[in-house]
């Protein structure tokens, strides 16, 4: 991990409200995992304050210029407007200075080589997934994607997972695009299809907590990626705590999200007291 | 400045004493915004830095406040994180051998709940040789004594310095809460019970509200408000209590810039403390001590004391 003070190398609305930005990061791509994070500062002045977190949606290159210099790396996330931070975010433009912490955080543990793959997005919760499906893909797995919003605005780089290889099913809350209902009730019917597969998802926590309640009963592995709000991203102000499996007020358990998540196996995870709170960041981890 | 330049200009002495402890320059971390030190050594070189200061220690291990813990307001941050640490214990076995590797001194940041863990925690550190200082985090809530908080109490203030002064064989910093009346009368307490140094402000309290919810931002209902929006508050009281001591005072409060840092500076704090800000960049204490030696440089100034409580009234 590393601090980039960089620039913006693009910055566009894909879906009203969603943007994906690149951004100039040389050497990042080795070093992220799938389901790591970056802390993004928005701009140099106040406010807002605080860096945003946001998931890695993917590292690359651009294509060669014919000016013989090695081509540029860059970093690419994807974000949803939903405050102050994110929609001076998307007033940005290429060639604005910005500062990018990262990669950090415990991404995806996808070193199972084989099997059938799950993975349940929920709108800005497919960020983190993109990477993941390529990384699957590569060792070798099959990977389904169930890709959740409440309209079609929410349904976004549909082309480019498929593109991976990846098999999509589509729902949206108001049926404008791919089947009307939850993106749960989808998982329920692919589980009973797919019965020793393995369950990876990242979306708001409603639909988190109803995918570990199906994973749970059907004896399912799971993986979940957390948001939550954070200042540092690095472990030192304690603020993104989540609390772990067996917390009690006697013997408590809090695990910070930026250093031992974002992504957690969902057994660790006490499910009571995160259904309780409610993340509404733009595409935060 | 070019590097060249750079290298042929007489470079400013920015080395200063707090209690006795000699930093190579007046720029350290706040406590609680910096870790136990290791969470920031892949971003900043630690050996730059004047001081290092711990997460605020406790006898036992404290899991801290429920969630949310941190609200993001205009230019600062409430948070209620409750005094998580992993105890003095895990402190000496998990997070001082890391500690021991860097060549800079190390302040314990510590509290207590009762008069008597103050004490205990104070006995602990003894047995630490590579700690060069204490800090007394007294912004506590004294249990055994409905709660009233000690630093906001000059007599209890007195009372937990005397007991600390006993059985600490370190320097002592005395960390004070901007959350009473008139620091000053707090600020002459802890000294005259022993403080060696004062180190203020600790963070504001306060609230903020979802409309929509209508439930306060974090759980604890209220928190302590950190960042800019507290910088002119922290530099007036400051500026009171280098009045009101003779010990020395290191300045905290909404620093994230070189010209905030030399703000505390000239009125009278002979160090300060970065807080909030090292969350925005964890490379901002090294901004900080680079441009207070340029700004030296181009007053003419080569020791940093005579930018210390230079302030003309």
């Amino acid at each position: 991990m590393q601090n980039y003070r960089t620039k913006i190398i693009s910055n566009q609305e894909i879906s009203p409200g969603y943007f994906r930005m690149k951004i100039l990061a040389p050497g990042f791509g080795e070093k992220a995992h799938p389901g790591q994070f970056v802390m993004f500062r928005v701009q140099r002045s106040l406010p807002p304050l605080l860096r945003r977190p946001f998931g890695i949606f993917r590292t690359g290159f651009l294509p060669a210029d014919c000016d013989g210099l090695p081509p540029k790396e860059f970093v690419e996330i994807v974000y949803k407007v939903v405050g102050s931070g994110t929609s001076i975010m998307a007033d940005l433009h290429d060639g604005d200075r910005v500062e990018l912490l990262g990669p950090l955080g415990n991404g995806f543990d996808c070193t199972s080589r084989q099997g059938e793959k799950i993975l349940v997005g929920g709108g800005i919760g497919l960020v983190p997934l993109y990477m993941l499906a390529g990384e699957l893909i590569a060792n070798g797995c099959t990977v389904r994607l169930l890709m959740g919003g409440r309209t079609r605005d929410d349904i976004f780089a549909v082309t480019e997972f498929e593109r991976l290889g990846v098999e999509t099913f589509i729902s949206t809350d108001d049926g404008s695009l791919g089947e009307e209902g939850l993106v749960t009730q989808v998982l329920e019917r692919k589980l009973q299809k797919y019965p020793d597969a393995e369950v990876f998802s990242c979306g708001p926590l409603p639909m988190l907590g109803a995918v570990h309640s199906i994973c749970a009963a059907s004896q399912v592995p799971l993986q979940v990626s957390l948001e939550e709000s954070m200042a540092c991203g690095v472990g030192a102000c304690l603020g993104c705590v989540v609390k772990g499996a067996g917390h009690t007020d006697e013997n408590p358990s809090y695990l910070c999200t930026c250093t031992v998540g974002p992504v957690f196996k969902s057994q660790y995870l006490d499910w009571s007291a995160l259904g309780q709170s409610d993340n509404s960041c733009g595409g935060c981890v | 400045m070019s590097e060249q330049n750079k290298a042929n200009i007489k470079r400013p002495n920015l080395g200063v004493e707090i209690a006795g402890i000699k930093l190579r320059n007046p720029v350290m971390p706040a406590s609680g915004t910096f870790g136990y030190g290791e969470e920031y050594a892949p971003f900043l070189d630690m050996e730059k830095i004047g001081a290092i200061v711990t997460k605020g220690l406790s006898l036992k291990p404290k899991a801290g406040n429920p969630t949310p813990r941190i609200a993001e307001t205009v230019s600062g941050m409430l948070n209620a994180i409750g005094l998580q640490n992993v105890g003095i214990d895990a402190f000496i076995k998990h997070k001082m051998p890391y500690l021991r590797t860097v060549n800079t001194p190390v302040i314990a940041n510590f509290f207590g709940n009762t008069l008597e863990e103050y004490g205990e925690v104070a006995r602990r550190l003894n047995d630490i040789p590579e700690i060069a200082a204490a800090e007394l985090n007294i912004s506590c809530p004294n249990v055994k004594q409905g709660g009233i908080v000690f630093g906001t109490d000059p007599q209890a203030a007195s009372e937990v310095v005397t007991l600390v002064r006993k059985n600490l064989q370190k320097p002592l910093i005395v960390k004070l809460t901007p959350n009473v009346t008139d620091i000053t009368v707090v600020a002459r307490a802890v000294e005259e019970a022993g403080a060696d140094a004062i180190s203020c402000i600790n963070t504001l309290t306060g609230m903020s509200v979802d409309v929509h919810t209508r439930k306060p931002r974090i759980a604890n209902t209220t928190g302590g408000l950190s960042g800019p929006a507290i910088r002119p508050v922290a530099v007036r009281m400051v500026h009171q209590v280098v009045q009101a001591v003779s010990v020395p005072v290191i300045g905290i409060g909404g620093i994230a810039r070189p010209m905030d840092a030399l703000e505390f500076l000239i009125v009278g704090a002979t160090a300060v403390q970065v807080g909030t800000a090292n969350f925005v960049d964890p490379t901002a204490m090294l901004t900080i001590i680079d441009g207070i030696e340029e700004f030296c440089i181009d007053e003419g100034i080569d020791d940093i004391h005579q930018l210390i409580g230079s302030l003309k009234l």
